[in-house]
C-alpha cells in the first residue's frame, strides 16, 4: 500500500518505466535504433506531438481543454510560410517568418484564454468552435498546400551544430522552459485553479489571468510545434495537424496530469507523448499484419490510459 | 426586463426563433429552399443528428463530465455491420439491427464500466474507444467500402410512408416521445437527474449511480449504432469512416438544446430543435455558395455567439 502511495505521487515513474521497457523491445525488434540517424528521425516524428503536449498541460492543470491546438499549428504553418514568401526569403524572411509564426500562435492562446476564463465560456464547445475559425483562417490564408520554405529553413533545421541535431536543442530549449516555468509560483496558482477554483478564487488570486496565460502558453507551444513539423515538410499546409489535439490530450493523461485539472507536469507530458510515440513503433516493428495494427495500438492506448488513471486514482 | 431577458434566452425559443429565421434567410437567398420537400430532406438529416444526440443528451445530463466521444466510430460501425448482415436484401433488416444495436451496446457498456469502475474520465475512455473501434472497423473491412442498404430501409429513410413523411422522421418523433417518457416519466429519470446534478447525495440516498451510468453509455452506443443503421438507409453504402462527422455536431446540438455540460438539467425537446438548428445552418451556409473557409468562420462564429448567450458557466462568488 505504502509502495503504490509512493507512486501515486510519483506518477512520472510509473510512465518512464513504461518507457524504458518500450523502449528495450523496440531496440529487440529494430537493432539499428540505438544510432545518431535513428534516434534523430524519431525524434523528428514525436517532437510536435510532444511540443504540442507541454502546452497542453498548463491548460489542463488549469481545469480547462484547447482542442484548437491541431489548427493554431496548421494557422502559424500558412502564416509562417506566406510572410517568408511575401518578404522574398532569405534568413531575414526566415526570421520574420517564424516571428509573426509565435505572435499568431500566442494570439490564439490568448483569445481562447479570454473567451473561457473572462466570458466564462464551456471550454471544450468554446476550443471547438475557435479550433473552426482557425481552421477556416489557415484555408483563407493557403487554400492549398504548397508554398516551399527556403532552402535556409529546413537545412538549418535538419542540421547539427555543436554536434547535437537542432531536433534535439528544441526538446532541451524547451524542457529549459518548462523547468524555468516549475519554478515559478504560477504554476501553484494554476494547479490552484484547476484543482480548487471556488477556494482559489476566494482566497484572492486572479484566476482569469492564469486562465488566460496557460491558454497563451498553450499557444506558443503550439507555434513551436508548428514551426519544427514546418522544418519537417518544408512547405504550408493547411490541413496540417489534424489529429495533435487528441493525441496531445493522450499524452497529457499518460504523463499523469489529471484531465479534472489540479494535479500533473509538463514532465510527464512530455514522457507520455514519448511512450505514445513508441506503442506505434513496436507495433510497426512487431511484424503484425497491417490491417491489425490500428486495432494493437488502439488497444494498448486505451490500457495504458486505463492504468495511468488507475495508479493516479485518489480515494 | 429580467422576464424578458429570461424568455429570450430560453433555449426553445432561441432554438424555435433561429430555425424560423434561418428557412426566412435561406429562402431570401434562394427560392425554393424552404418548400416542402426540401424541409423534409433537412429534417432527415436532422433526424440522423437528433439520433446520436439522443445518446448523448443521456450522458451529459447523468454528470460527472459525461460526453460521449466513441459515438461516430459506434455510426460507423453500426453502419458496416448492418450493411454486411443485409447486403442488399429486405430479409436481412431486422438481423441488421440486432447485429448492429447488439454489439454498439456491449461497446457502450464497456465504455460505462470504464467510467465507473475505473473511474476512467468519459473524455479519455471514450477517445481511446474511438481508437479501439475505428482499428476493428479496419480489420472488419480492410479499409474498402462494405456492404448494401436493403431497398426496404432506403425506402423507409428517403421515401414518403405517411402524410408525405419519410418513416424515418416518425421513429425521431417515437424517440423523442421515449425520451420524454424516460427523463420525466420515470424513477430512473428522476434518478438521472439527481445524479447529474449531486452525485453525493444520489450516492447516499441508495442509488445505484454506478449501474445507471453504465447503462447511460450503453444506450448511447445503441444508440450510435441505431443511427448508424439509418445512414447506411441513407446513403445506400457504408465506409468506415461514415459516422466520424457526427462526434462534435451530436455534442453542439446538446448544447444549442440548453443542456449544461455539467449535467443535471436540460431536456431532449431542445436537443432535437438543435439538430434542426444546426442542420439548418450547416444548409445555409452550402447554400451562401461560400468558400470552404467562409462556412467555417460562420459556422465557428455561430458557435461562440449560443455560448454567449447561454453556454456559460456560474460566476464564482465569494
Amino acid at each position: 500500500m505504502n509502495a503504490l502511495g509512493f507512486l501515486r505521487s510519483r506518477l512520472w515513474l510509473v510512465t518512464l518505466s513504461a518507457l524504458i521497457a518500450l523502449f528495450v523491445v523496440n531496440w529487440i525488434l529494430q537493432p539499428n535504433l540505438v544510432t545518431p540517424n535513428v534516434l534523430k528521425s524519431n525524434l523528428s516524428v514525436f517532437l510536435p506531438v510532444i511540443l504540442v503536449a507541454i502546452g497542453q498541460t498548463y491548460v489542463v492543470l488549469g481545469g480547462d481543454i484547447d482542442l484548437s491546438v491541431g489548427s493554431i499549428v496548421a494557422l502559424v504553418n500558412v502564416v509562417t510560410v506566406s510572410v517568408i514568401a511575401a518578404l522574398g526569403g532569405g534568413v531575414g524572411g526566415v526570421l520574420g517568418g517564424i516571428a509573426a509564426g509565435l505572435v499568431v500562435g500566442v494570439a490564439c492562446g490568448l483569445l481562447n484564454g479570454a473567451l473561457v476564463a473572462l466570458l466564462r465560456f464551456q471550454a471544450i464547445v468554446t476550443t471547438f468552435a475557435t479550433g473552426i475559425i482557425f481552421g477556416g483562417l489557415a484555408l483563407l490564408v493557403l487554400p492549398t498546400a504548397g508554398l516551399p520554405v527556403p532552402a535556409e529553413y529546413w537545412r538549418t533545421y535538419g542540421s547539427s551544430p555543436l554536434g547535437l541535431p537542432v531536433v534535439l536543442w528544441v526538446l532541451l530549449a524547451a524542457l529549459l522552459i518548462v523547468a524555468l516555468i516549475a519554478g515559478r509560483p504560477f504554476i501553484k496558482h494554476l494547479a490552484a485553479a484547476g484543482g480548487l477554483r471556488t477556494a482559489a478564487f476566494q482566497t484572492g488570486l486572479k484566476l482569469a489571468q492564469i486562465r488566460i496565460l496557460a491558454y497563451a502558453l498553450c499557444g506558443l507551444f503550439a507555434a513551436f510545434a508548428s514551426l519544427s513539423l514546418t522544418g519537417e515538410t518544408a512547405s504550408g499546409d493547411p490541413l496540417m495537424g489534424r489529429t495533435l489535439a487528441l493525441a496531445s490530450i493522450s499524452a497529457v493523461v499518460l504523463g499523469g496530469t489529471a484531465l479534472a485539472g489540479g494535479s500533473g507536469s509538463a514532465f510527464g507530458s512530455v514522457l507520455g507523448a514519448l511512450v505514445l510515440g513508441m506503442i506505434g513503433n513496436v507495433i510497426f516493428f512487431a511484424g503484425l499484419p497491417f490491417d491489425y495494427q490500428t486495432l494493437i495500438q488502439g488497444l494498448i492506448t486505451l490500457l495504458a490510459l486505463a492504468g495511468g488513471v488507475l495508479v493516479a486514482r485518489r480515494n | 426586463m429580467n422576464r424578458i431577458k429570461t424568455i429570450l434566452t430560453d433555449p426553445l425559443v432561441l432554438a424555435t426563433v433561429s430555425i424560423l429565421l434561418l428557412l426566412g434567410i435561406g429562402e431570401l437567398l434562394s427560392p425554393g429552399f424552404a418548400r416542402g420537400d426540401q424541409i423534409i430532406r433537412l429534417l432527415v438529416v436532422s433526424a440522423i443528428l437528433g439520433m446520436v444526440a439522443a445518446g448523448q443528451s443521456l450522458v451529459v445530463i447523468g454528470g460527472r463530465e459525461g460526453i460521449d466521444l466513441s459515438v461516430g466510430a459506434l455510426i460507423s460501425l453500426g453502419a458496416v455491420l448492418a450493411g454486411n448482415a443485409m447486403s442488399g436484401s429486405d430479409g436481412g433488416i431486422l438481423p441488421a439491427i440486432l447485429v448492429a444495436g447488439g454489439v454498439t451496446f456491449v461497446i457502450g457498456l464497456i465504455n460505462g464500466l470504464g467510467v465507473t469502475l475505473l473511474r476512467i474520465p468519459p473524455l479519455v475512455m471514450t477517445l481511446g474507444m474511438t481508437g479501439v473501434v475505428q482499428g476493428g472497423l479496419i480489420v472488419l473491412s480492410r479499409g474498402i467500402p462494405s456492404g448494401n442498404a436493403a431497398p426496404s430501409l432506403m425506402g423507409f429513410v428517403n421515401r414518403p410512408l405517411l402524410l408525405g413523411l419519410p418513416g424515418v422522421l416518425f421513429l425521431w418523433a417515437l424517440l423523442g416521445l421515449g425520451m420524454w417518457f424516460l427523463l420525466r416519466r420515470t424513477q430512473l429519470g428522476y434518478a438521472i437527474y439527481a445524479m447529474g446534478s449531486n452525485e453525493r447525495a444520489a450516492v447516499l440516498t441508495g442509488l445505484p449511480v454506478k449501474l445507471i451510468r453504465t447503462l447511460l453509455y450503453g444506450f448511447s452506443g445503441l444508440l450510435a449504432g441505431i443511427t448508424g443503421v439509418v445512414v447506411i438507409g441513407y446513403t445506400g453504402n457504408s465506409f468506415v469512416s461514415v459516422g466520424d462527422q457526427y462526434v462534435l455536431p451530436s455534442v453542439i446540438a446538446v448544447v444549442i438544446g440548453g443542456i449544461s455540460l455539467a449535467g443535471g438539467s436540460g431536456n431532449y425537446l431542445g436537443v432535437m430543435l438543435g439538430a434542426i438548428a444546426l442542420t439548418l445552418l450547416q444548409s445555409v451556409l452550402t447554400t451562401l455558395q461560400l468558400e470552404f473557409w467562409g462556412r467555417q468562420l460562420i459556422f465557428g462564429g455561430v458557435l461562440l455567439l449560443l455560448m454567449l448567450l447561454y453556454g456559460r458557466t456560474k460566476q464564482l462568488r465569494v
